[in-house]
């Protein structure tokens, strides 16, 4: 009894030191990150580049996504609203929902999924097949020129992805509420034109995808620059990467709206 | 080696935690020279190699390449001192997000202000010299091994650097393509006059190639001597080696703590 409690004991200090150090290594990693990232300013393209990977390919998941999330939402929205006479505030009501919380937690989500994975396991695969310590060797620092455009793609993309998320959002909700169901057109644009605030709900929404963005990023080729250096360490690292991004988004998820709302 | 040393290894010793890997090394390799570093798998030979480009410090000693000490610099001076030293790798360990030229040409576009036009005529005259112009276009993946390393030689060549490291250049390939690389490792080092370590197991190219020869065992150097002086050793360690046997000081099979027959379940296993 004595044994397997000092057993467990032993196991939880040494995860807690594992994960401390883990987060110690994390925060110089992101602060190795910055001071690296100057020459990007002179060679945008290396940024441009993993925008198009990052972003651009991320493109047909985030459109489609939005949209069905936007027709659900007119949907379900239509359900309840018009038991209490209010169908026509469904544009309020897909608005809001989308622009403070389903399109920056759902699009990071999915950014996470595709882009974050992706990004684990090129730079855990470049780790494995040697490709970052030649890079060392050959005198190129692998933080500035590998992992610090791609962390600067993610930060850069995440906001507009999701901003494309609410407009499909919107406009799958406008199919639903409007062409399907045959709300008023001028009162479903009217009454999301009175109820969305620019400042409070379109900025703070875009904040949250701010702080997302840098999240899953890091999170992203921190895992990846990480991993073990074998198959079996990549396929970890990667699965890492979508799970902890995925709590790491909602728990701040929660923590920025009780700040901002 | 009584020139005056380019590579100086100084009492260096490294550990992977507690784990020993080198233990007291000593060695000097005079400029201009071929050395091959040979030893079982293991014996911390790659490790030698990496604390030579300073991607690992020693706990103890002193690494001096070309009268600097590499395990003294500061991160910015590695990366200049990284600039004249050139490392074929393992596998080659190409780009495979970019074509040959791209991979041949990073080096001289991430260290110099050299144009385009300039670049290409370089990138085109290393793949030349390793015998694979007409590749520049090819993705990695359409790379056989021995173009692959081949082409990774022209990668690490292509700043002509003062040092090159060899990290088993003649792993994994067939006869042809071994004895090319072999050769080219040769004729490279005659054109450009550099001093290079070579970390391998084939013991008749080795032989062949090098002006040197040290022998490691157990994170020590327990051997040197010319090719000539290593044919005729009659040190039981470099005899075994050299000939490939398995009876000698070098044990082939792990010390294992359990009785065959208790691995087999025909008693209780001692421990």
């Amino acid at each position: 009894m004595f044994d397997a409690s000092a057993a467990s004991l032993r196991k939880l200090g040494a995860w807690t030191i594992d994960t401390l150090w883990k987060l110690g290594f994390a925060s110089r990693f992101l602060l190795s990150i910055v001071m690296q990232s100057g020459h990007l300013l002179l060679r945008p393209q290396l940024v441009i580049r993993e925008i198009f990977f990052a972003g651009v390919l991320s493109l047909i998941i985030i459109i489609v996504s939005g949209m069905f999330v936007g027709m659900v939402l007119g949907l379900q929205g239509y359900n309840t609203l018009v038991r209490f006479g209010s169908a026509d505030a469904l544009g309020t009501l897909v608005a809001l929902s989308l622009l403070r919380e389903l399109g920056p937690v759902l699009a990071a989500l999915l950014f996470a999924s595709r882009s974050g994975s992706a990004m684990t396991a090129e730079i855990g695969l470049m780790k494995a097949t040697e490709q970052l310590d030649a890079m060392a060797v050959m005198a190129v620092n692998p933080v500035a020129r590998v992992i610090a455009p791609r962390f600067w793609a993610g930060v850069l993309s995440l906001p507009v992805l999701t901003m494309l998320f609410n407009v499909m959002g919107i406009i799958g909700g406008y199919y639903v509420g409007v062409v399907l169901i045959g709300l008023d057109e001028g009162s479903y644009w009217a009454q999301m034109q009175n109820a969305v605030d620019f400042h409070d709900d379109v900025m703070n929404g875009l904040i949250k995808s701010v702080f997302f963005g840098i999240a899953v990023t890091l999170i992203a080729v921190f895992e990846g620059f990480d991993a073990e250096a074998t198959a079996a360490g990549v396929s970890s690292a990667t699965t890492r990467t979508v799970v902890t991004s995925a709590l790491v988004i909602l728990a701040m998820d929660f923590v920025l709206t009780a700040f901002m709302f | 080696m009584t020139d005056q040393p380019f590579v100086d290894i100084r009492n260096v010793a490294f550990s992977y935690g507690e784990r020993p890997i080198l233990k007291n090394i000593n060695l000097s390799i005079p400029k201009g020279k071929l050395v091959a570093i040979m030893g079982g798998s293991g014996c911390g030979k790659t490790t030698l190699l990496r604390l030579l480009s300073g991607q690992y410090h020693p706990q103890q000693g002193d690494v001096i390449v070309g009268g600097q000490h590499v395990n003294r610099m500061t991160s910015k001076e590695l990366f200049r001192f990284r600039r004249g030293m050139g490392m074929l790798f393992q596998f080659g360990a190409l780009f495979t997000d970019l074509s040959v030229f791209d991979n041949v040409a990073f080096p001289l576009r991430e260290n110099t202000d050299l144009p385009e036009s300039v670049i290409r005529d370089l990138v085109m005259m290393k793949l030349s010299a390793v015998g694979l112009r007409g590749t520049q276009d090819m993705k990695t993946a359409e790379l056989s091994g021995g173009m692959a390393r081949r082409i990774a030689l022209a990668r690490a060549i292509a700043l002509d650097p003062a040092l090159m490291l060899y990290d088993e250049p003649f792993t994994g390939l067939d006869p042809i393509s071994l004895g090319v690389i072999a050769h080219l490792i040769k004729k490279l080092n005659d054109a450009l006059g550099t001093t290079a370590i070579m970390v391998t197991h084939d013991v008749n190219h080795s032989l062949q190639l090098a002006d040197f020869v040290y022998f490691m065992a157990g994170g020590e150097i327990i051997a040197s001597g010319t090719p000539q002086e290593v044919l005729k050793s009659e040190d039981p360690w470099v005899a075994q080696f050299v000939n490939g046997a398995a009876d000698g000081p070098v044990q082939f099979a792990f010390p294992a703590t359990t009785s065959v027959a208790a691995d087999f379940g025909m008693e209780i296993a001692r421990v």
